[in-house]
């Protein structure tokens, strides 16, 4: 266990010395503080918007939703960046520039290495898309009096994307050089962002099919997943023409896939996790 | 003399490329042995697998009697690898804190003083590794692969960017080291250091060792020089022994000798004789 909180040491002072995390911390005030903004004149102009009469929408609930839906859009994308930026260059960056070898000549193992960097980001990344959700939770409770109906589960399923994430791009570092491995995770967050817009559309046009495609994106890629599930319990409540509109979600649909999506990303982390542990056990560096 | 590193029938292929051929080479208790050969021979990958951070694609290494890479093997050896940086956020005493923390040294403070003392770098525990300049991060280096009190020291151009008083420091400390036990492996270009410190040379070209042996082992006699008034003869194939003959011989001829000269081949010339001119 020294050898592994030694290197979570190194992971975290890096980051630190690094000043990731001062930049983390001002973008992301600069990004509660625009929240807020919008928040602010969403609900002040709220009296203002009056849906036509047949049409039966409780625009508290659905701005509420929606801006909460945004910030975690936001807090997923920002804890991607964090634990992109931290885990990126872990195996081959890193040896490319002769930082791994002297480490890993020591008597630690790699796998210790790589669990350690794993629970290093990890940690710093759950700590964080917690802090931003929640934060994001309060401006939206405390300006416009709305509070999602399931406040803790959505934050825990965040966290979880992010750590699939982390473990995708420790994969990534075992194989390919930081830039390649930068680039690949990103295209593979843009692509759980497109099957979740893809959902959108099919559930929009009631179709069978462009829904099942989505549905097999997003559990190829589980941190998708397990946004949207996050996305359906801030309004599992929620009935109706309301329901439906928010269904429709920001950034991909809202979609039912509870226990099974939780599950699933347990062992999609587990298995990715693996499989680096045994690449990097084989690479020559 | 038992063997702190045995290498047998060591071969390495990436991909079409085969950097080692079949390497039998031992590196005994308390023996410094030098690696020599051109850009590309080998060195490096022989240096890497015995280290663990390479595999080998057919033969074994066994280190302090453990299976290169092993967890055991690890323990007992330092290393101080070709191209290394540590991180530039740290101080001195920290990589050396962090390499005490990962190797398990319990020597503290105290054997950080030491080491940072033995490379001369004692007024500089507090600098950061990014403030220090290319010699002294090296000789850092060579600090850091010396936490632990390892049996086994692997180093791969340990004095690359060194100047001569870096040099001069390192060598000692690997006279010190030897004297105290410890084996160690020396992958250098630098000929002159080899033949001054090492015990037996390697010479590796194309992934094959082609020669091994003490300095002394491989230098060999190239004739004897008489200066006499007659002028300069060198009488190829005598050796040391035939001097007093052949001085005798010219002043029996009525030759005034001023000088006499055995000529022994360098390790530079062993070298350069053993690569054929090969640079890479």
């Amino acid at each position: 266990m020294t050898a592994v909180w030694t290197i979570v040491d190194y992971g975290f002072r890096e980051a630190v010395r690094r000043k990731m995390f001062a930049v983390v911390i001002v973008l992301t005030i600069a990004f509660l503080f625009l929240f807020w903004l919008a928040n602010h004149y969403v609900f002040r102009d709220l009296s203002t918007i009056s849906p036509p009469a047949d049409v039966h929408v409780d625009t508290r609930t659905f701005a509420g939703a929606f801006l909460v839906g945004l910030s975690m859009f936001a807090t997923l994308f920002l804890g991607v960046v964090l634990a992109v930026f931290l885990t990126l260059g872990t195996v081959t960056g890193d040896a490319e520039r002769g930082l791994l070898q002297p480490l890993v000549a020591r008597p630690i193992g790699r796998s210790t290495l790589l669990i350690a960097r794993f629970l290093g980001a990890g940690g710093v990344c759950i700590a964080y898309v917690l802090a931003v959700y929640f934060a994001g939770v309060l401006i939206t409770g405390l300006t416009g009096h709305w509070y999602p109906d399931q406040i803790v589960w959505p934050g825990l399923e965040l966290a979880g994307g992010v750590l699939v994430v982390i473990a995708l791009s420790l994969l990534g570092s075992v194989v390919l050089s930081s830039t390649a491995n930068g680039i690949a995770i990103f295209m593979l967050f843009g692509a759980g962002l497109v099957a979740g817009l893809l959902g959108s559309i099919g559930h929009a046009l009631n179709s069978h099919t462009i829904k099942h495609a989505s549905t097999i994106a997003s559990w190829a890629l589980p941190f998708e997943a397990l946004y949207q599930d996050g996305l359906r319990m801030i309004t599992e409540h929620a009935s109706g023409l309301t329901g439906f509109l928010l269904q429709l979600g920001p950034f991909g649909g809202a979609y039912v896939h509870g226990w099974p999506i939780r599950l699933w990303a347990l062992v999609y982390t587990l298995g990715i996790g693996a499989v680096a542990l045994v690449s990097f056990a084989r690479k020559n560096l | 003399m038992p063997a702190a590193v045995v290498v047998r029938g060591l071969a390495k292929r990436y991909g079409a490329v085969g950097a080692l051929r079949g390497i039998d080479l031992e590196v005994g208790e308390g023996e410094l042995v030098g690696l020599l050969g051109p850009n590309g021979a080998g060195k490096s990958t022989l240096v890497k697998i015995a280290v663990g951070l390479v595999r080998p694609t057919a033969g074994e290494v066994h280190v302090a009697g453990s299976r290169a890479g092993s967890r055991e093997a690890r323990a007992a050896l330092g290393y101080l690898a070709e191209m290394f940086r540590f991180p530039g956020w740290y101080t001195a005493d920290e990589v050396l804190e962090l390499h005490q923390r990962l190797a398990g040294s319990r020597g503290g403070e105290a054997e950080r003083n030491r080491l940072l003392d033995l490379v001369a770098l004692t007024q500089s525990g507090d600098r950061r590794v990014d403030g220090m300049s290319k010699g002294m991060q090296q000789r850092l280096g060579v600090a850091q692969s010396l936490v632990g009190e390892p049996r086994v020291l692997m180093l791969d151009e340990p004095t690359s960017a060194l100047d001569p008083v870096g040099r001069r420091t390192v060598r000692l400390l690997l006279e010190e080291l030897r004297g105290r036990g410890v084996s160690v492996l020396l992958n250098s270009h630098l000929l002159s250091e080899i033949e001054l410190v090492c015990d037996r040379v390697a010479i590796l070209l194309g992934g094959e060792l082609v020669a091994v042996g003490s300095p002394h082992e491989l230098s060999q006699a190239r004739g004897v020089e008489l200066e006499t008034d007659a002028g300069t003869t060198r009488v190829a194939g005598a050796t040391r022994e035939d001097a007093p003959r052949l001085v005798a011989a010219a002043v029996a001829a009525g030759r005034e000798v001023y000088g006499v000269r055995v000529l022994t081949s360098t390790l530079e010339d062993v070298y350069l004789e053993a690569v054929g001119g090969e640079t890479s």
